[in-house]
């Protein structure tokens, strides 16, 4: 059973958004995701300032056996990318809701966090996926 | 097998070297700011070193020439010796490809003859056997669905269609032709799904791009309401080739209204894979792309041949290779295509299904399960380990790791993607019916070892020369080649 | 039934299993108004002593002739034991390595070829092979769009002495992705790229400048320039070379400062029979940070469940059965069986033999060049150092002469004047370690009796 924190917001393609203090976001792949794409041996993380919509491929993450694309789940600048994601991306194995963040964004005005997935749907939308 | 081999690299000596290979020394005599600074570092080895060597490399594989090797989707039949006796006759083997036509008659004959059996076999108008590999025989024919909407001003056509259960190749070659790929599901009993396709068609639609049988081991029932909407919706009909050899003189993908096809010359025309290549994708074509036809082609003018160019196919998509494509495999298809003859492209379409549904009936019978129940096999069919990996945790890549240590390649595994923990299974026409028996014997002994012993199946292979190997610190820690020591 | 070994009891036996009458009822899924019951334009089949005999008749008719063409694909020496191990059903007849455990033999090969590849070439990678030079250049072009991801034109400049069908193949490859190949002139008095002209694109975004070496004109290039005005001007520097002519010749991993970015060239010299025109073998490496975006097979050293050394393709999610339609290439194949005759070739030569094959290549084609200059009516079209092959002009059109030369056994070069027609009558010639003096000279008095007995008719 995967591990799936009730303080994040949630999208569909398995994202998690955990708003900082500051009002910036933090973004990075479930715990499901990161079970079902098995070690990962590769990480490609935007660079800071690029502007993204929602729903932009804004990472790739890879494992021996696949290759996904992340999204970003809102709009805005970011802010920055993981660096140490580049030699150790099994750190999205170890801790994918710590470590393993992948992305800080600005979120554009309106961007709206709020709308995306709670715990509890994006529970219903995994067990659904069986 | 459990020997390993050093490399090369660790037997060489210097000083040591293979001389009988080395001409005299000449000077060279080159400006000192052009010459090489670094060491060459080559291994030092002796001609006996160098030929146990690989002697004993080639004893750690398995092949078509060794073992049972039902690699579906790869067509991994006998490859007849006399072929490869044909192209290395020294008359083909010696000839510098640009040496005038006049000396290359015998060998332009030969193309010739497997341009028009290509022709007669796929029901196209007309044949082009420069693609080096089935993805290039693809590449070939979007560009030409392409260059074909340009050429009538209808540019906006930028969409391929292809099917969920397409090979890997499809929406690559559609990307890099520069179309935008779209995905249609594919229904339960495996045909492609009509609604979807009508909602996939556009004014933007340059074409679809089918497998037919496709990858899932079927024969799409639908393909005549296929091509009629494809067709009245503005589009092209691609047909991928990759299946060609269960329907080899049975159906022609021509009378199907393909208007473009590639063909594995490697699969169904028994040329050698060759540890993965070389591979050769001819494509065949209709009268609306046959003036966008990859160039050089051969033609007959007057008893003579010689190739026809850009000069000769002002609107060719151009050329993609050096020369003429894969020379040296084209001849193999050559003889291959002559042994067999009319009679025997039948026979590879009939013996290869019947091996197939043989299997398939089998392998129900030892208790496993059809991906497609219901449906005839084409000349592969999947299986699908589902319940067995949930029953008992051992999944299709275990099956498959120790069918190795049974003496058996394994079949192909997890693809098609939409079909879970799959083996889709290709025995070709040249096996026997005791080999067939006998993969059935040890894929029932694995299915009674996954009730009674299921570690000894999870780390599976046993017997080869190597164990599973690590292929998360294959990619985390890259070593891709050899370095020096003191480097 | 050649190749098919079912005996009518094995057919019945099977059918009855299957639950199905006749082998026919296995194809009443396809709809009955598409089959076909004949081939009428294919023959009927043939023993194999029957096809031996057409084929070996067609190849003797095709006969044997001295060959001094060289442009994209040269006559080496090939080891005996190349072929005979080639052959070996084990290499021969296996597919790409999807189960490793079992392909312990093809790994390794790809391991060492890699190996050998960028220890030539001077580079950190090495793919498993392209299919041939031509196609591995588009590749490289390709590959350099996606690496270079400052660089937003997909310009790449082509100096206008990189092999002609190479540069018509990389823009047929490449055109559909939008790439913008922009040719470079050279100059007239050297045959070689000429600096001055690229100095227009200085300022403008490049994203990369091809440097052939040697050039299709044989010339060897100023290749450390090249890649210095390429990285100068914030372009990657793409190695197009001759690998045998790198025993010799600085590789472009030494050239300008750092080395260039991508290097690819066809493989054929190692182990590959001209064979009329493939299959050939093409090679491509690449500076280490840009290995993700390489298209083709990789195979990486590992270890197994024991700790045990072993070989496994790797990076595999770059490519199409993974990415689909964001692979990297569309390509599935390499060229296997030429990349292990390569290999084998490379091993048997070693570092001395392949230095004296590329020194005898630069000697013989030196005194090929001193041969047919000494003809009336036969000079040279360049000055400056040269590897293996030379531009010449004549004083009439080349192509009567070499049909002439062709009829007299001689396969005399490549004629130049539809790639080349700013030249006027060239002619390419190129000599190997195989030609002798004596067929040096046997073409020079060939041509000497033609050219004298045209000049006084």
């Amino acid at each position: 059973m995967s591990e799936i924190p009730a303080d994040l917001r949630y999208t569909k393609s398995h994202e998690w958004v955990r708003t900082l203090p500051d009002g910036s976001v933090e973004i990075g792949i479930t715990d499901h995701a990161q079970h079902s794409l098995g070690d990962l041996v590769f990480v490609e993380v935007p660079q800071a300032g690029k502007q993204l919509a929602a729903g932009d491929a804004c990472a790739v993450v890879e494992s021996v056996k696949a290759a996904s694309d992340v999204y970003s789940p809102v709009a805005g600048a970011v802010v920055a990318g993981n660096g140490e994601l580049a030699t150790q991306p099994e750190l999205i194995n170890q801790d994918p809701y710590g470590k393993g963040w992948i992305l800080r964004l600005k979120p554009a005005a309106g961007a709206a966090v709020a709308g995306l997935l709670d715990a509890a749907a994006y529970s219903a939308v995994v067990a659904a996926a069986g | 097998m459990k020997k390993t081999e050093p490399l090369i690299f660790e037997l060489s000596r210097p000083g040591r070297g293979a001389t009988a290979q080395h001409p005299p020394a000449a000077e060279a005599a080159l400006p000192a700011a052009l010459r090489r600074r670094r060491r060459l570092a080559l291994p030092e080895v002796s001609e006996l070193q160098a030929v146990r060597h690989y002697t004993r490399l080639s004893q750690l594989n398995f092949g078509i020439d060794t073992q049972f090797y039902p690699l579906g989707s790869c067509t991994m039949k006998y490859n007849p010796r006399a072929c490869n006796a044909v192209a290395m006759l020294p008359g083909f083997v010696g000839r510098h490809p640009l040496a005038p036509a006049a000396t290359g008659q015998g060998f332009m004959a030969c193309l010739f003859e497997l341009q028009e059996m290509l022709r007669q076999v796929t029901g196209m108008q007309a044949v082009s056997l420069t693609p080096m590999a089935g993805a290039q025989g693809e590449f070939a024919g979007v560009a030409m669905i392409r260059a074909y909407h340009r050429a009538r001003g209808d540019g906006a056509r930028n969409e391929i269609i292809v099917p969920d259960a397409a090979h890997g190749t499809n929406p690559a070659t559609a990307s890099m032709c520069g179309m935008k790929v779209r995905e249609i599901a594919s229904r339960p009993d495996g045909d492609v799904d009509l609604a979807a396709l009508g909602q996939a068609l556009s004014p933007a639609t340059a074409g679809i791009m089918l497998t037919n049988p496709s990858t899932l081991g079927v024969f799409e029932r639908n393909i005549v309401e296929i091509e009629r909407r494809v067709h009245a919706a503005g589009g092209l009909l691609y047909y991928d080739g990759a299946n060609l050899n269960a329907i080899l003189g049975k159906v022609r993908p021509g009378d199907m209204g393909f208007d473009v096809i590639h063909m594995n010359l490697h699969k169904t025309f028994s040329t050698p894979h060759g540890g993965g290549g070389p591979g050769s994708g001819a494509v065949g074509v209709g009268p609306r792309l046959a003036p966008f036809l990859p160039v050089p082609v051969v033609a007959r003018d007057g008893g003579r041949y010689r190739w026809l160019d850009e000069r000769d196919l002002p609107q060719s998509i151009g050329r993609l290779s050096g020369f003429m494509g894969n020379a040296g495999v084209l001849l193999r298809a050559w003889a291959y295509m002559r042994i067999l003859g009319a009679a025997g492209m039948r026979r590879v379409a009939e013996y290869s299904t019947l091996n197939a549904n043989y299997l398939l009936a089998r392998l129900i019978e030892a208790g496993f399960e059809a991906a497609y129940p219901g449906r005839r096999a084409s000349h592969e069919f999947i299986v699908t380990l589902k319940r067995q990996a949930r029953e008992t945790g051992a999944n299709a890549m275990d099956f498959a790791k120790r069918l190795l240590d049974h003496g058996y390649h394994a079949p192909t595994t997890y693809f098609p993607l939409l079909v879970p923990e799959c083996l889709l299974i290709e025995p070709t026409e040249t096996e026997t019916k005791e080999e067939l028996d006998g993969f059935v014997e040890a894929l029932a002994a694995i299915l009674r070892e996954a009730a009674t012993d299921v570690a000894t199946l999870k780390s599976a292979p046993h017997t080869m020369p190597v164990r599973r190997l690590d292929d998360v610190r294959a990619a985390r820690q890259l070593d891709v080649s050899w370095k020096p020591a003191a480097a | 039934m050649p190749y098919i070994p079912h005996t009518d009891a094995d057919v019945r036996a099977m059918l009855d299993r299957i639950g199905v009458a006749g082998v026919e009822d296995l194809f009443d899924e396809i709809p009955k108004a598409l089959r076909v019951d004949a081939l009428p334009g294919v023959p009927e089949g043939l023993t194999e002593m029957d096809v031996g005999r057409l084929a070996a008749e067609r190849a003797g008719a095709d006969g044997s002739r001295l060959n001094f063409i060289g442009a994209g694909a040269y006559e080496h020496h090939i080891p005996a034991p190349v072929w005979q191990l080639v052959t070996r059903g084990e290499i021969y007849s296996a597919y790409t390595p999807y189960q490793a455990e079992a392909s312990q033999g093809t790994l390794q090969i790809m391991y060492e070829y890699q190996s050998m590849i960028t220890a030539l070439t001077g580079m950190d990678v090495s793919n498993a092979s392209l299919y041939d030079g031509a196609s591995a250049l588009a590749e490289a072009c390709l590959m350099a769009v996606r690496a270079h991801r400052r660089s937003q034109s997909a310009r790449i400049l082509m100096p206008a002495t990189v092999n002609p069908v190479w540069r018509r193949v990389a823009r047929a490859i490449s055109e559909g992705q939008g790439l913008v190949i922009e040719e470079i002139p050279y100059d007239p008095a050297r045959g070689t790229t000429d600096l001055k002209s690229l100095e227009r694109h200085a300022g403008s975004d490049v994203t990369a400048l091809v440097v052939p070496q040697p050039n299709f004109f044989g010339q060897l290039e100023d290749a450390d320039a090249l890649t210095r005005w390429a990285h100068g001007n914030g372009a990657l520097a793409i190695g197009a070379v001759n690998p045998v002519a790198l025993a010799l010749v600085a590789p472009p991993g030494e050239w300008g400062e750092g080395g260039a970015d991508v290097a690819v060239g066809d493989g054929q010299p190692f182990g590959v029979p001209l064979s009329s025109g493939g299959p050939y073998v093409g090679f491509m490496t690449s500076r280490l940070e840009h290995v993700r975006q390489m298209p083709g097979r990789i195979s990486g050293r590992t270890v197994d469940a024991d700790g045990r050394t072993g070989y496994t393709l790797t990076l595999q999610a770059r490519e199409q059965h993974i990415r689909r339609g964001k692979a990297t290439s569309n390509i599935c194949t390499n060229q296997g069986l030429l990349m292990t005759a390569a290999t084998i070739h490379l091993a048997l030569l070693g570092p001395v033999g392949l230095e004296r094959v590329a020194s005898a290549c630069v000697a013989r084609t030196r005194e090929l060049v001193a041969a047919l200059t000494a003809v009336p009516g036969v000079r040279e079209a360049f000055a400056g150092p040269r590897f293996h092959e030379a531009a010449l002009l004549l004083d009439r059109p080349v192509a009567p002469v070499l049909e002439a030369l062709a009829a007299d056994g001689i396969v005399g070069g490549h004629d130049l004047s539809r790639d080349y027609p700013e030249l006027g009558h060239a002619l390419l010639v190129c000599a190997t370690e195989t030609r002798t003096s004596a067929d040096i000279e046997r073409y020079a008095r060939a041509l000497r009796g033609l050219l004298g007995r045209q000049a006084a008719a």
